[in-house]
């Protein structure tokens, strides 16, 4: 094992762990928010990626075009989703707004198999995006890169929502406590909504993005890639932004390098990501950087 | 409504089922035949199910893992060592296993046994989570399970599944086993542990101060839970007749929690009666997915559509009637004599009247 081809790999986990980070990041603001794990949102970024390929393809839109569209269209969907799927529920027990995750996600996965048909897409990726830069005696495709670079800019700017807007200080008040938020004057509904959007415009970017560098679409492509950044974001302490960035990375890193060092284990791929999530569980189940809740009685 | 009539219409459900399985046995053509032994399938799975989600208040989503368990398990015993032989093409059996056969039933019951086993394994360390921790946790063991029963190229035959299973699983016996199921449910649910786990679904909490040790039920629940559901692997493995890590995936675990929530989830009736309903529009529905005709426009097929009618159906009924078709009741003849049903003397099909007869 060469430096070189060490340096390869890490091009490619830093980029398969910035699309994890994006994902995970709707997935721990949900969570922080609602207590609720999305189920759906896999299937949204699987949205994402379907409806900039419908632009591309059908409305012949210049890719960044039919980025911007999608992705706009795609966070509307979110807000109604939770409008029409969590909100009715919110006061229900949990299990209920889970199986209604789940049925919301079994719904957007067949309504993807009627609509866009089951046969896998050929995603067109851009001849900028594909085309192969070299840094000394490392290659990659110039997507690789956009990625790490895209997902460090949205997150500065998500970063700076949270903490530095009102609408982030509401934010941050109603996953404290809703109740309490609501009582300080907080539109707490419209809080949620924002959440719902924002959550849902980085799972349709990093739907996007996947398929520029993995340009394959099926409707269940959401399934794995959604499962697998829930994990990251309990990885690193649901609820916590930076958390799930970092382990969105981790688990990138960790998947890429057993298979290039231990290339016997590939077949274990998908299976790492759940070992991962419960060895976690069961020694820091708050996660990396999550805080500890003490249970009211 | 005096109790004699009661067990007079119980008497009448119960040869009246016991008939119906003859009919299915001997008159039934193999589809329909099918469907019906599929029902008790879903039902015991059902019923296995509702122990940990119904009863027990424990979100597992890992049920694909431990019918995959079971039916793996069920499979490699019962094969004769020339059809395992035939199977195991890319790379030969283990040796030890080349030339185990023994019976069914025994293989039955090590099928559950062996998944109460990874039941319990599994158990013990996940059950320390609650919610939705749990719930993602036990989806992450049954992913592993499929996972690794994929890689295990010498013991399961991997991602090409093992071919030819012996067809065990007739009407008598799966609905047997369906009765066997419903009637040990019955009689736990009355128990005291029953009353324990109840205890704990409702208020962990109040349950502990009580001094129940809320732990060891959590994971003998889960365990007997993973027990059912192994035999019910086996069961389904067995009337198919063959097997492979994709038959496992979530979506198995989805169409049993559908049944599981429709019935209501914590009514052992519901269970019985939402397996039977939901199997059979499951089927009555494929239509949907082929080739339609609807006069204005004209379809070539969208595979798809009944899984979206069940997604609606499900959150229909979670954000509208949460507690599904029975609540948290069980099914009785009083029951049905106030929604004015009974005086026809028609009480709903065999299997529904069966139920009946225990409730």
């Amino acid at each position: 094992m060469t430096f070189t081809l060490f340096l390869q790999h890490l091009a490619n986990a830093l980029s398969l762990g910035s699309l994890y980070a994006l994902i995970a990041i709707g997935y721990t603001m949900v969570y922080g928010i609602l207590r609720l794990i999305n189920f759906a949102h896999g299937d949204v970024f699987m949205l994402g990626a379907y409806l900039a390929f419908y632009g591309i393809t059908m409305f012949s839109l210049p890719w960044w075009g039919a980025l911007v569209l999608a992705v706009v269209v795609t966070a509307v969907f979110g807000v109604g989703l939770e409008r029409v799927a969590y909100r009715p529920l919110r006061d229900s027990p949990k299990i209920s707004v889970m199986i209604s995750a789940i049925g919301a996600s079994f719904l957007i996965e067949n309504l993807g198999i009627v609509i866009f048909g089951g046969r896998p897409k050929g995603f067109p990726v851009p001849e900028v995006l594909s085309r192969v830069i070299r840094l000394g005696a490392v290659s990659v495709q110039a997507v690789s890169l956009l990625i790490p670079a895209f997902a460090a800019l949205i997150l500065a700017v998500l970063l700076w929502v949270v903490n530095r807007t009102k609408t982030g200080m509401a934010m941050r008040a109603v996953s404290t406590d809703l109740d309490a938020a609501r009582l300080m004057g907080v539109d707490v509904n419209k809080v949620i909504a924002f959440t719902f959007g924002a959550g849902s415009l980085l799972a349709a970017l990093g739907g996007i993005m996947w398929s520029f560098k993995y340009p394959n679409l099926s409707p269940l492509m959401g399934v794995m890639p959604g499962l697998k950044c829930f994990i990251a974001a309990v990885i690193g302490g649901i609820g916590n932004i930076m958390g799930a960035v970092l382990g969105g990375f981790l688990l990138g890193f960790i998947e890429l390098m057993t298979i290039a060092f231990l290339p016997d284990l590939t077949g274990y791929r998908d299976a790492f990501a759940f070992v991962l999530l419960i060895v976690v569980l069961l020694v820091k189940p708050t996660g990396l950087l999550g805080k500890r809740q003490s249970e009211k009685v | 409504m005096k109790t004699g009539k009661n067990t007079r219409y119980t008497i009448i459900a119960l040869v009246a089922f016991a008939l119906l399985l003859v009919a299915a046995e001997f008159l039934f053509d193999a589809f329909l035949k099918r469907v019906f032994n599929l029902c008790a399938i879903y039902a015991i799975l059902a019923l296995s199910l509702n122990l940990v989600n119904g009863f027990t208040g424990l979100f597992s989503l890992g049920h694909a893992g431990f019918m995959a368990v079971g039916a793996y398990t069920c499979a490699l015993l019962t094969m004769s060592p020339e059809k395992k032989a035939m199977n195991y093409f890319l790379e030969p059996i283990a040796p030890w296993l080349a030339n185990v056969q023994i019976p069914f039933l025994p293989a039955l019951l090590a099928a559950g046994l062996v998944a109460a086993l990874f039941g319990f394994l599994i158990g013990a360390p996940a059950l320390r989570l609650r919610d939705d921790y749990l719930a993602i946790a036990t989806l992450g063991f049954s992913e592993i399970i499929r996972v690794v029963i994929t890689n295990l190229q010498g013991i399961t035959n991997g991602a090409q599944g093992l071919k030819g299973l012996p067809a065990y699983s007739t009407t008598f016996v799966v609905w047997g086993v369906a009765v066997l199921t419903t009637i040990f449910m019955i009689f736990l649910m009355r128990s005291s542990f029953g009353r324990a786990l109840k205890a704990v679904r409702d208020d962990e909490i109040a349950a502990e101060a009580m001094g129940l040790d809320v732990f060891r039920l959590k994971v003998v629940s889960f365990t007997t839970s993973s027990f059912l559901a192994g035999v019910g692997g086996a069961l389904l493995g067995h009337m198919i007749t063959t097997i492979d890590p994709k038959m496992f995936t979530f979506m198995l675990t989805f169409n049993i929690l559908l049944i599981v929530v429709l019935g209501g989830t914590g009514s052992i009736s519901g269970s019985v009666i939402a397996a039977v309903v939901v199997t059979f529009l499951m089927e009555l529905l494929r239509f949907l997915d082929g080739p339609m005709n609807l006069i204005v426009f004209k379809t070539d097929g969208l595979p798809g559509l009944r899984m979206v009618i069940f997604s609606i159906l499900l959150m229909i009924v979670v954000i509208f009637r949460q507690r599904g078709l029975m609540g948290n009741k069980e099914f009785s003849w009083d029951m049905l004599a106030a929604s004015g049903l009974l005086p026809k003397r028609k009480a709903g099909s065999g299997a529904e009247g069966k139920e009946g007869g225990h409730a």
